[in-house]
C-alpha cells in the first residue's frame, strides 16, 4: 500500500516563556499506509497532540520533515494538503458554525467554492454515512453528545478526505456517545478503506487499530499490533491506557493467592483458566 | 420537588418531576443516569443555582422554594462546593494563587488566612510548589484542572458536588484525581455527590446511589442493591458495573453464589480466591 502520511526525526519545542524551551516531541519517525487505521497513545502531555498538529500544519517540527501524500508539509502546499485531510478534535461544542446541522456540514465545502449543486448531494451523503440524515434541519447544540461528534465527522467526510485525524474525539463523550462514534468508524472503514489516524486514551478504539504509536516524554517508544503493545501487561499505564478490566483482576487474583498461568486480555480466557485450575475438580 | 425551565409561558419544558430523595450527611452519594436524564438540572438545585418550581430543595437548615431570594441562597453557596465539569474552563486569574484565593476573600475570609490555605491546596492537590506565580493557562490541562478544584475546596464546603469530574482525562489522571476526592471526603467529613456515568466509579466509592431517568428519581439505595439490579438498569439504559457482571460469569461457571456481591476488584478478586480455597479444602 502506498504511503500516505510519515514523519522523519520530527522534533518540536514550544516556547514557554523568552528563550525557555519545552520539548514536545523529539526525533519521531514512522509511516502510515493507505487504508491502515492508525492508534497514537500515550499519557496527558506526552507530545501526542502536538503531533497530530504537525500533521495537520497547525505547527511546523523545528526539525526533520512531515511528508503528506509524499510532499514535505509547507506553508506553501498546506491548503491544497489539508484539503485532502478531516480532522475531527476533542470538543464538540467548539466545531460548530452553521445554525442547522446540514449548514455546518457544507461549511467547509462552501469555503473552498464547491458548486451549490454538488455541495447538496455532497452534505446529503456525508449525513446519510453518519446516520445523521434525520436530523439535517435539527440545531447542532441539542444534539446529544456523540451526535454532535457524528456531524463533525460528516463536515470532514463531506470534503472526501483521504485521511481522518481523530484528536481525542471520543473522550469528552458518555459511554453510549463513545460507542457511536466508535461503531461508525468501524463501519467508515469497512465500506470505504478510508485511513485514519486516531489520538486516543480509550481502550476499545486502541484495540480495532491495525498498529498503534506509543508516545511518552516527546518520544516514540513503541509501535505495533494492539496485541504486542496489551502484551506489555501492566506497563500499559505507563502508557497512558488503562489495564484491560481481565488483566487487573488476573494480577489481584495472584496477589489473593491464587496462582494464574500467565496474564488474561479477555475475561473469557480468566474464567476459563479459573474454571480448568480451581473450580473444575 | 418539581422543575420546569420557563414555567408558565408557552415554552414550558419540565425537567424534573416529583423528586422525593435525601442525601444522609456525611454520605458518599452517586447520581448516576444516562445523558438527559436530570441528573445535572438536579445538582444545580443543590446549590441555588436554580430553584424548584413547585416544593422544596432543604440543603442542611436552609429551606429552598420557588420564592427564596438572595440571603439564604448565599448560606447554602458558602456551605456547597461545586465543581463543574471542565472545571477549568472557569479560571481567569493572572495567577493560579489569586484564583484558588478569589472564592475564599469572595466569602469574606482574611487575605492571609486565604493565601496560607491556598499555599496548602497547591502541595495537597500535587502540584508543584512553582505553580503558585504563574498564569494557569501556562499549566497542562490536567494542572488546570486541579488549580480549579483548589479554588473550590478553598473556600471549605461542608457539601462537595462534582458533575463528572474527570471528564477528558487520561487514566491516571481519572484515577488520581478520584483518589484525592476520596481522601478529602474521608478526612474532612465532607458529604460528596457525584455526577458519573461512570458506573465502575460509582461502584468504588459510594455509599449511596441515586438513579436518574427522564427527569424522575427511579431508584435508590446502598450501591450492594442498587448496583447489582440488573433488570432495573437495563430499564434506565444503564450497565452493570463490570465486578458485578464477571461475579455472575463466575458464579454462573461454579453454579451458586460467592459468599458475598462485591463492587470493587479487590473485593471480587478476594471473594474468588476464598471459594477456590474452599473447593480445594474439599477434595
Amino acid at each position: 500500500m502506498r504511503e500516505v502520511l510519515s514523519m522523519d526525526t520530527v522534533s518540536f519545542a514550544y516556547e514557554t516563556d523568552e528563550d525557555v524551551f519545552v520539548q514536545a516531541v523529539a526525533d519521531v519517525s514512522f509511516t502510515i499506509r493507505e487504508g491502515e487505521w492508525v492508534s497514537i497513545v500515550g499519557h496527558n502531555g506526552s507530545g501526542k497532540s502536538t503531533l497530530a498538529k504537525l500533521m495537520i500544519g497547525l505547527l511546523f517540527p523545528a526539525g526533520g520533515t512531515v511528508h503528506v501524500f509524499l510532499e514535505p508539509l509547507t506553508e506553501d502546499n498546506l491548503w491544497d494538503i489539508r484539503s485532502k485531510l478531516g480532522v475531527v478534535f476533542q470538543n464538540p461544542d467548539n466545531q460548530f458554525v452553521g445554525a442547522t446541522v446540514q449548514d455546518d456540514v457544507a461549511f467547509a465545502l462552501e469555503n473552498n467554492g464547491v458548486p451549490y449543486e454538488t455541495m447538496q448531494v455532497r452534505v446529503k451523503e456525508a449525513l446519510a454515512q453518519v446516520g445523521m440524515s434525520a436530523y439535517a434541519l435539527h440545531e447542532p447544540h441539542h444534539l446529544s453528545g456523540g451526535q454532535k461528534q457524528r456531524v463533525a465527522i460528516a463536515g470532514a467526510l463531506a470534503m472526501d478526505p483521504d485521511i481522518l485525524i481523530l484528536d481525542e474525539a471520543t473522550s469528552m463523550l458518555d459511554p453510549q456517545g463513545r460507542g457511536e462514534v466508535i461503531d461508525l468508524i468501524t463501519e467508515l472503514r469497512r465500506t470505504t478503506g478510508l485511513t485514519v489516524i486516531s489520538i486516543t486514551h480509550d481502550l476499545e478504539e486502541v484495540l480495532l487499530a491495525d498498529r498503534v504509536l506509543v508516545m511518552n516524554q516527546g518520544r516514540l517508544v513503541d509501535s505495533g499490533t494492539p496485541e504486542s503493545i496489551f502484551e506489555q501487561g501492566s506497563r500499559l499505564q505507563e502508557h497512558g491506557l488503562d489495564l484491560p478490566f481481565a488483566l487487573r483482576m488476573s494480577e489481584l487474583l495472584r496477589e489473593a493467592g491464587l496462582p494464574l498461568t500467565g496474564d488474561h486480555m479477555s475475561e473469557e480466557e480468566l474464567v476459563n483458566e479459573l474454571w480448568t485450575l480451581y473450580f473444575s475438580k | 420537588m418539581s422543575f420546569a425551565y420557563a414555567p408558565g409561558t408557552p415554552f414550558e419544558k419540565k425537567a424534573l418531576f416529583d423528586i422525593n430523595e435525601a442525601v444522609p450527611s456525611g454520605s458518599y452519594t452517586a447520581v448516576i443516569g444516562h445523558t438527559g436524564s436530570g441528573k445535572s438540572t438536579l445538582l444545580l438545585h443543590l446549590n441555588g443555582l436554580l430553584k424548584p418550581t413547585e416544593g422544596t430543595v432543604r440543603v442542611g437548615d436552609t429551606l429552598i422554594t420557588s420564592e427564596t431570594k438572595g440571603k439564604a441562597l448565599r448560606t447554602v453557596r458558602r456551605n456547597v462546593g461545586i465543581v463543574f465539569q471542565f472545571p477549568e474552563h472557569q479560571l481567569f486569574e493572572e495567577t493560579v494563587l489569586k484564583d484558588i484565593m478569589f472564592g475564599p476573600l469572595n466569602f469574606g475570609i482574611p487575605e492571609e488566612e486565604a493565601k496560607a490555605l491556598a499555599l496548602e491546596l497547591i502541595e495537597l492537590l500535587g502540584l508543584p510548589a512553582d505553580v503558585a506565580d504563574k498564569s494557569p493557562f501556562e499549566l497542562s490541562g490536567g494542572q488546570m484542572r486541579r488549580v480549579a478544584i483548589a479554588g473550590v475546596l478553598a473556600f471549605k464546603p461542608s457539601v462537595l458536588i462534582l458533575d463528572e469530574p474527570t471528564a477528558g482525562l487520561d487514566p491516571q489522571g481519572r484515577r488520581e484525581i478520584m483518589e484525592l476526592f476520596e481522601r478529602f471526603h474521608r478526612e474532612e467529613g465532607l458529604t460528596t455527590i457525584l455526577v458519573t456515568h461512570s458506573m465502575e466509579d460509582a461502584a468504588r466509592y459510594a455509599d449511596h446511589v441515586i438513579v436518574m431517568h427522564e427527569g424522575h428519581a427511579v431508584l435508590a439505595g446502598p450501591p450492594e442493591d442498587v448496583l447489582t439490579d440488573g433488570t432495573r438498569l437495563e430499564q434506565y439504559r444503564l450497565e452493570l458495573p463490570r465486578t458485578v457482571r464477571f461475579q455472575r460469569d463466575i458464579e454462573r461457571l461454579i453454579g451458586g453464589p460467592l459468599a458475598e456481591r462485591a463492587l470493587t476488584e479487590e473485593k471480587l478478586a478476594a471473594l474468588i480466591a476464598q471459594r477456590a480455597g474452599e473447593q480445594g479444602d474439599g477434595r
